[in-house]
């Protein structure tokens, strides 16, 4: 399960901070989504689901855009490794 | 509920105190139509890449330069630099402002009369005109611009042969204080070259000399270098007169004038930074003007500016095939437009626009063609909104030398449109084929057969 280190913490304007490194980024609204998602411990397959109702995008797209993002977040150190087991 | 527009999530990190090397935001307004035209109409319509020509830009582009010098200097001509663009559509569109042609070869030449070009107003430059091009310009009574001593001795020779007297004139390179100095074409001003051939000319009684012809680089940065050249044509021109009473009738500046493009390295924008028509014409006409031609006997000044008159006419639509991201992370989004049609990919920092709506989120990318080369780059670094697979770009300002210098590599090439100034567009080059490639090949009867 990809969990987010539960003290980062993204604003409604799309800004996160995290307070270990001291970084800050900027995410767009659909990787805000995805955040608070995770931050929510939804699977992959409950987000997938919700963003494929709203949004006009196909499945496979999605996949490949979701796992690009989580891998920018483990580079950001934004996941947990030790809780993640797998992606 | 109508779905909303997809955009692929994106984390970046903000970081403080940091120029930016990406370009300015001014850049990211979508491009979604050309002229009045949809992008989206015109890919469905010719496919994707496409080359589009906005005939308003050419000749809004045209009147702006012609106006910059004629209303600082009594007689002005440009001669449409054919190599730059070639289509005929855009000569066409030249030569109905009041053009000339200016060509560089035979091939070009014969353009430029198929076009329906006066001889008499064909400007031939270049070092390789064969016999039959000189024969050709002789007969035609076209402004052949000499090269070197070799050249010269050919016409001479022509002339008395075909009993005629061909309208000459030499190219004179110079140093204009700029770097790299353009000394492999023509004759040189300082060491003396200019002055032997035109004695030679004047002497030999069968050539008519009729103008003095340069070219100092491309894409110069620099008006005041146009300054010291006009200087020293001036002094060539005034040398003449004074030792043979043989008055020039033109002088030739060539192009070179830089577009609005960005050269890569460059830290601003060529848009902001580069000299206008007005500093170039302002520094031409005033050395000519300052010079001591009596008022009434200024010669003919020749302008054969090319990318500078075309550059913004022309945009590029292509397509994105894929994003990727490269083993250090960074992203990188594959277009089907490669360096085999956008050359000037290799000089230039193109600005490039997303032809969609998209929201204030961008990423730096670097921007591959889909040749299976390294060097097929685009942009190395480009700041862009994020682009989904099958939406389209727009690059800007590709109309000079990719039109005549693309290749046929691997992909064939593509569709060009022009949009006439009432917004109809129209196809001006159709994309090449199985066909037209293979109607060059010829197969030896041995190789037709094989068994695999
Ligand atoms: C003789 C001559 N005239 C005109 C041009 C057009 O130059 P530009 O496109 O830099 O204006 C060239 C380009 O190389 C040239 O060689």
């Amino acid at each position: 399960m990809t969990k987010i280190k539960s003290n980062v913490a993204v604003s409604e304007s799309g800004f996160v901070f995290n307070p270990i490194t001291g970084e800050s980024y900027s995410v767009n609204p659909v990787a805000a989504e995805i955040f608070n998602m995770l931050k929510e411990n939804k699977s992959f397959d409950e987000i997938e689901k919700e963003l494929l109702e709203k949004y006009q995008v196909d499945a496979e797209t999605l996949e490949k855009d979701f796992n690009d993002f989580i891998s920018m977040l483990k580079q950001y150190q934004i996941i947990d490794e030790n809780n993640e087991k797998e992606v | 509920m109508q779905k909303q527009r997809y955009e692929r999530p994106v984390i970046k990190k903000l970081e403080t105190n940091m120029p930016n090397k990406f370009g300015t935001k001014t850049e990211y307004t979508p491009k979604t139509h050309i002229d009045g035209v949809a992008v989206k109409e015109l890919v469905k319509e010719y496919g994707s890449p496409l080359f589009v020509i906005s005939e308003k830009t050419i000749r809004k582009t045209y009147r702006e330069a012609k106006k910059a010098f004629s209303t600082r200097y009594p007689k002005v001509q440009f001669g449409w630099s054919y190599k730059t663009n070639y289509l005929s559509a855009v000569c066409n569109v030249f030569h109905q402002e009041g053009s000339w042609a200016e060509v560089v070869s035979g091939f070009e030449y014969q353009k430029a009369l198929l076009n329906g070009v006066d001889g008499k107003k064909i400007i031939f430059n270049g070092p390789d005109k064969t016999v039959d091009d000189l024969e050709m310009a002789i007969e035609n009574d076209s402004l052949i611009h000499i090269d070197h001593l070799d050249e010269l001795y050919t016409i001479i020779e022509l002339a008395g042969k075909m009993n005629k007297k061909p309208k000459v004139a030499i190219r004179v390179n110079m140093d204009t204080g700029i770097y790299p100095m353009w000394d492999r074409f023509g004759f040189n001003y300082e060491n003396g070259q200019a002055w032997d051939a035109l004695n030679k000319i004047v002497r030999s009684e069968k050539l008519e000399l009729v103008g003095l012809h340069t070219h100092i680089g491309t894409f110069m940065l620099s008006a005041n270098a146009y300054s010291v050249a006009a200087y020293k044509m001036a002094d060539l021109a005034l040398g003449i007169q004074k030792k043979y009473n043989h008055e020039i009738k033109y002088i030739d500046m060539g192009g070179g004038f830089s577009s609005k493009n960005t050269l890569k390295g460059a830290y601003l924008p060529g848009s902001d930074t580069n000299p206008t028509f007005d500093d170039f014409a302002e520094a031409i006409t005033s050395a000519l003007i300052n010079s001591d031609f009596k008022p009434d006997q200024l010669p003919l000044l020749i302008l054969e500016t090319g990318r500078a008159l075309i550059d913004d006419a022309g945009f590029l639509i292509g397509s994105v095939i894929s994003n990727k991201r490269l083993a250090d992370g960074k992203r990188t989004t594959i277009l089907d437009i490669g360096v085999n049609l956008l050359f000037t990919s290799f000089w230039y920092d193109h600005k490039i626009s997303p032809a969609q709506p998209f929201t204030q989120y961008t990423e730096d990318t670097v921007l591959y063609g889909p040749l299976c080369m390294n060097i097929d780059v685009i942009r190395e670094n480009a700041n862009l909104p994020l682009l989904n697979k099958g939406e389209q770009v727009v690059v800007h300002s590709v109309g000079a030398y990719n039109m005549t210098q693309w290749m046929q590599f691997i992909t064939l090439r593509p569709n060009i449109v022009m949009i006439d100034e009432k917004g109809k567009h129209h196809l001006i080059r159709e994309k090449e084929s199985m066909e037209s490639i293979n109607h060059f090949e010829k197969v030896p009867e041995h190789l037709k057969k094989f068994e695999l």
